[in-house]
């Protein structure tokens, strides 16, 4: 008996293996996708000043610290910069959720030149409650992005619910956004 | 017209596939040798019809014809001929359809030197292999056509990606793929005995030739893309574990367990079942390696044109192939009965610790290469499998290994005396330790596993030579009478000689390159001199080359040592316009003993400096000179008399059996 | 999958781009700066996610360097500095997998595997050992064994 166990062995090994194969094929499935391990975490420590050169009384000139980031509502932590193309795709979705949504929406204006940022800014218009300049990626490594453009979903208590890589699309708002947002409430 | 002809012969091949898998097949069943004839004029034919496919395409690739997408997708007309020709299977569609060929190639093989097979065993095997055939021409056609036309063809196209465009590079796919495709007539022979029931010496006489064929090819396919990486990447590394390259190493890893479990059945008629079951995983895993390398499931640095669909599609062949042929392992294996006896301490024992220890390397990569996709499914979280891993595990095991090949070619069949073959390698044991000390001395200290493994492989190495030595009886008889005995010893003795000997000689340069490697990263200008490792290098110039699709930026260096000049070394940046794409072209100057590589790239801004990157990499060119040993190992090995294929005074007294005992 | 693709395209191909680790970064001290090297390599990039942060281009993985580089400088040891990496990254930031309950499969399988073969030998030996299976030879058998047995004893 034990003997014909041992025959049948590699078989159901195979099989479990396909099943992960199979598994693993789901087209939603990003293999290269890598999970924040700040989920259900509190914003990490970090103070970043304000883009150099900004206009007082501008939200360009607030800096931006994990202080400003409880006791606020929900507030979704955006990582941009002027010379990311996807970036610029993603600005008028960003806008259109800050408008008819009531949430924050604050920006980490990630290894810009100032001036590239500020240009860029008045460009496309700012949509930002407030915006921090995070010249060296430092705050960038706390927050463990991996790319540009990035959104953290922040709730009132401080505590990261949600983190979207890449730019957030427009056909993902219904089906994605505003479920997520609609939870964190 | 051309394009057409070619699919044409593809839809022709995937008929004559249907046909050679149905009706040989079924004649085996009834016992009529007419139907079981019709299995070789379609090999061959399926083989004729999948070459004029093949001319069809490079033919196509050749004259530039933009009309059809996969040409204009991978090729440009300003591309060198070479890469034309070899940028037929620098992609997915064009890979898959050398794919098949080299199937078919294989296929074609058995038929038409398989004259003395036994009827049905030939008429099955014949069978087999035309199903994985029909499974991967099917896929061709179906979701991978190479001949596809394109609506507006463009102007030109959009080239090859530049890395593709090398000599290591364009001959490593059909190397890795007559070792992948090689591993189904091992499989085909190994379903096709539990078919018939029986699995005898002569099976396994006709099983270790395509074995050694495939695994030959593979350690030359292998040892190529890592020559590759080595050069061409930038960075002198040649083995990084990437799931890519464990998928190819693991079917090598349990190819050369077949490979000696084989010889066990040919010469003891026992470990039947194992040798089997080791066929079937064998080449279980080369699909496997297709499946993966295909579907995108594990991200890797040798990024295909992935896509999910086409994945389904492997992963479906695979289901068939591998579950089938399992389960009419676990239904009919036990049917086979074992054969000799043999005492623990002995050549059989030598080869069953062989086998365990290379079956369990092979789990140890699966397991370090799947686990990311089963944690990944189990729990959400992500690990990530590196060097480190492989370090702690697969290395300890090949230690054990090492040693064990040293002293396995001394053990008797049956029943060996271990202290006596031990004392007979009281010089290798000596040598070895001697040289692990030196090495410990000289590098002061150093990796504990280093001066460790290399005290093992000259261990190994000097075993095999000390083997050599007796069988010639070296010294002990008159040289004359050594050299005709030299003469007179089978090319497969030699053969293991130099393959054991070439593992040696590859284990020493992974170890001097990975343990005693040098480097230097510096900004230079030119004029500036850097040292390293007893050498001096000094920057001449940096030249702006044209190339006949790229441009080249072009260091200059030259090489001195103690004040003599020992030549140039000149590393180029390439740009390819077309593509888009820059490529690192490392300079490499080796004297046998080491590599000094160096690279060369562009300043970060205009005006300033560059930025140079040397290394010595410590007998790192022994890894392939022990590779290509090992290779011809297997090479000289398959020449040999006795074991080249349809040898005819085995095979005549095999076909005088009675046809019954083969049912 | 898109994503895949376009992190290939940028780790292995960006016109101009830096390669690996700089000059610039590098530190004084040789023997802090082999330390930060060993780490480095390490230590995988979660953009070019193939490579380690020692020989990737992005920027994320310089980013990385450095800060490697400022901590062991200030006197931090490797382990604070992965602590540090894996709370920002996860394990996945590892090519050396942390030993936890997840992972035991992984780091005890091979063993676990040589295990069981090395039992299944040993029962195979011992039953053959005891002989069992030379009584089921057939005479037929044993003729054929007989002669295979010359065979291999001619040269």
């Amino acid at each position: 008996m034990l003997r014909r166990l041992l025959f049948i062995l590699p078989l159901l090994i195979f099989a479990a293996a396909a099943a992960f194969f199979m598994w693993g094929l789901d087209p939603e499935r990003d293999p290269g996708e890598i999970p924040s391990v700040l989920i259900d975490k509190p914003v990490p420590e970090f103070s970043l000043p304000p883009i150099r050169g900004s206009e007082p009384g501008e939200s360009t000139s607030t800096g931006l610290s994990n202080a400003d980031l409880s006791g606020e509502g929900i507030t979704l932590v955006n990582v941009f910069a002027s010379w990311c193309m996807p970036c610029r795709a993603e600005h008028s979705i960003l806008t259109d959720l800050r408008r008819e949504e009531d949430i924050r929406l604050v920006g980490i204006n990630y290894k810009d030149e100032p001036d590239d940022a500020l240009a860029w800014l008045d460009e496309l218009g700012n949509p930002y409650d407030a915006i921090g300049a995070d010249m060296e990626g430092d705050a960038g490594l706390e927050w463990g992005i991996s790319g540009v453009p990035e959104t953290f979903f922040v709730d009132n208590e401080g505590i990261i619910r949600y983190r979207h890589v890449g730019p957030i699309h427009e056909t993902e708002i219904d089906d994605l956004i505003l479920p997520i947002l609609e939870e964190l409430r | 017209m051309i394009p057409e002809l070619g699919h044409f012969a593809l839809v022709l091949a995937l008929v004559l596939a249907a046909v050679q898998g149905s009706i040989p097949f079924v004649g085996a069943l009834r016992g009529d040798s007419r139907w079981m004839d019709v299995a070789r004029p379609a090999a061959v034919g399926q083989l004729g019809a999948i070459a004029l496919a093949f001319a069809a395409l490079t033919h196509a690739y050749v004259v530039s014809d933009f009309t059809l997408a996969n040409v204009v997708e991978n090729s440009h007309s300003a591309k060198p001929m070479l890469y034309k020709v070899t940028g037929v299977w620098g992609n997915h569609e064009g890979s898959m359809l050398l794919w098949v060929l080299m199937l078919a190639l294989c296929g074609a093989g058995v038929a038409v030197f398989g004259r003395n097979l036994p009827a049905t065993l030939k008429a099955r095997v014949l069978s087999v292999q035309a199903w994985i055939a029909l499974g991967f021409l099917s896929f061709s056609l179906l979701t991978s056509n190479p001949f596809e036309r394109v609506a507006n063809p463009p102007l030109d196209g959009n080239d090859l990606n530049p890395l593709l465009q090398d000599p290591g590079l364009a001959f490593h796919p059909p190397l890795l793929y007559l070792g992948y495709v090689g591993f189904s007539v091992a499989f085909s022979f190994a379903v096709a005995a539990l078919l018939e029931g029986r699995v005898d010496a002569a099976w396994a006489r006709w099983v270790r030739p395509w074995t050694l064929a495939a695994w030959c090819s593979l350690t030359g396919g292998i040892a190529l893309g890592s020559w590759w990486a080595y050069y061409e990447l930038g960075w002198g590394g040649w083995w990084f574990w990437d799931p890519v390259e464990n998928v190819s190493f693991m079917p090598w890893l349990l190819g050369t367990a077949l490979l000696h479990s084989a010889i066990v059945v040919e010469k003891r008629d026992t470990l039947k079942a194992w040798t089997i079951l080791l066929a079937i995983l064998t080449f279980s895993l080369s699909l496997m390696g297709t499946f993966i390398v295909r579907s995108g499931l594990l991200t890797s640095v040798h990024a295909f044109a992935v896509d999910p669909e086409r994945g389904s599609y492997i992963l479906g062949l695979m289901g068939i192939a591998t579950g089938g042929s399992l389960a009419l392992f676990a239904w009919r294996a036990p049917v086979l009965k074992a054969g000799g006896l043999f005492a623990p301490v002995s050549r059989e024992g030598g080869l069953l610790l062989n086998n365990l220890l290379l079956a369990t390397a092979t789990a140890t990569v699966l397991i370090g290469t799947l686990y990311p996709l089963f944690l990944e499914a189990l729990t959400g979280g992500r690990v990530s499998i590196g060097p480190p891993f492989y370090n702690y595990t697969f290395v300890p095991l090949m230690l054990p290994l090492v040693g064990a090949m040293g002293i396995g070619p001394f053990l008797a069949w049956k029943r060996a005396d271990l202290a006596g073959v031990l004392g007979r390698l009281r010089m290798a044991a000596l040598l070895a330790v001697v040289v692990a000390l030196a090495t410990w001395y000289l590098q002061n200290g150093g990796p504990v596993l280093a001066v460790l493994a290399m005290g093992f492989a000259v261990w190994l190495l000097a075993a095999t030579l000390i083997e050599w030595a007796e069988r010639v009886r070296l010294f002990r008889i008159p040289l004359a009478d050594s050299w005709r005995r030299a003469r007179g010893l089978p090319r497969s003795a030699y053969g293991m000689s130099l393959a054991h000997a070439g593992l040696a000689v590859c284990i020493i340069g992974m170890i001097g390159s990975s343990a005693w490697k040098e480097e230097l990263v510096e900004a230079v200008q030119p004029g500036d001199s850097l040292q390293i490792a007893g050498f001096t290098l000094t920057l001449q110039d940096v030249e702006t080359r044209p190339g006949p699709n790229y441009r080249s930026t072009t260091g200059v260096f030259e090489v001195t040592r103690d004040g003599r000049t020992l030549g140039m070394l000149e590393p180029e940046r390439r740009y390819y316009p077309v593509a888009g794409r820059s490529t690192t072209e490392a300079a490499i100057r080796t004297n046998g003993l080491g590599d000094l590589y160096a690279t060369i790239n562009e300043p970060p801004e205009e005006g300033q400096d560059w930025t140079a990157r040397i290394y010595y990499e410590p007998l790192v060119p022994w890894i392939w000179v022990g590779s290509a040993m090992m290779m011809f190992g297997g090479i000289l090995s398959l020449a040999d008399r006795r074991l080249r294929v349809g040898a005819p005074r085995r095979a005549a007294r095999q076909g005088a059996q009675p046809p019954a005992a083969a049912e | 999958m898109r994503r895949v693709l376009l992190f290939a395209l940028f780790c292995l191909v960006l016109p101009g781009a830096a390669l690996a680790v700089q000059p610039d970064e590098k530190l004084d001290d040789p023997a802090l700066e082999s330390r930060a090297r060993e780490l480095s390599s390490e230590i995988r990039c979660v953009v070019c996610q193939h490579e380690s942060i020692e020989t990737s281009n992005a920027g994320i993985a310089r980013d990385i360097r450095i800060l490697i580089r400022e901590r062991l400088a200030e006197g931090q040891d490797e382990d604070q500095i992965r602590e540090y990496l894996v709370s920002r990254y996860g394990d996945y930031i590892l090519f050396q997998p942390p030993m936890k309950p997840a992972t035991w499969l992984l780091w005890f399988g091979p063993g676990f595997v040589f295990l069981i073969g090395l039992t299944a030998v040993i029962a195979y030996l011992m039953k053959r050992r005891s002989g069992q299976t030379a009584e089921q030879l057939s005479d037929d058998e044993q003729r054929r064994l007989k002669q295979l047995v010359e065979e291999d004893t001619r040269p």
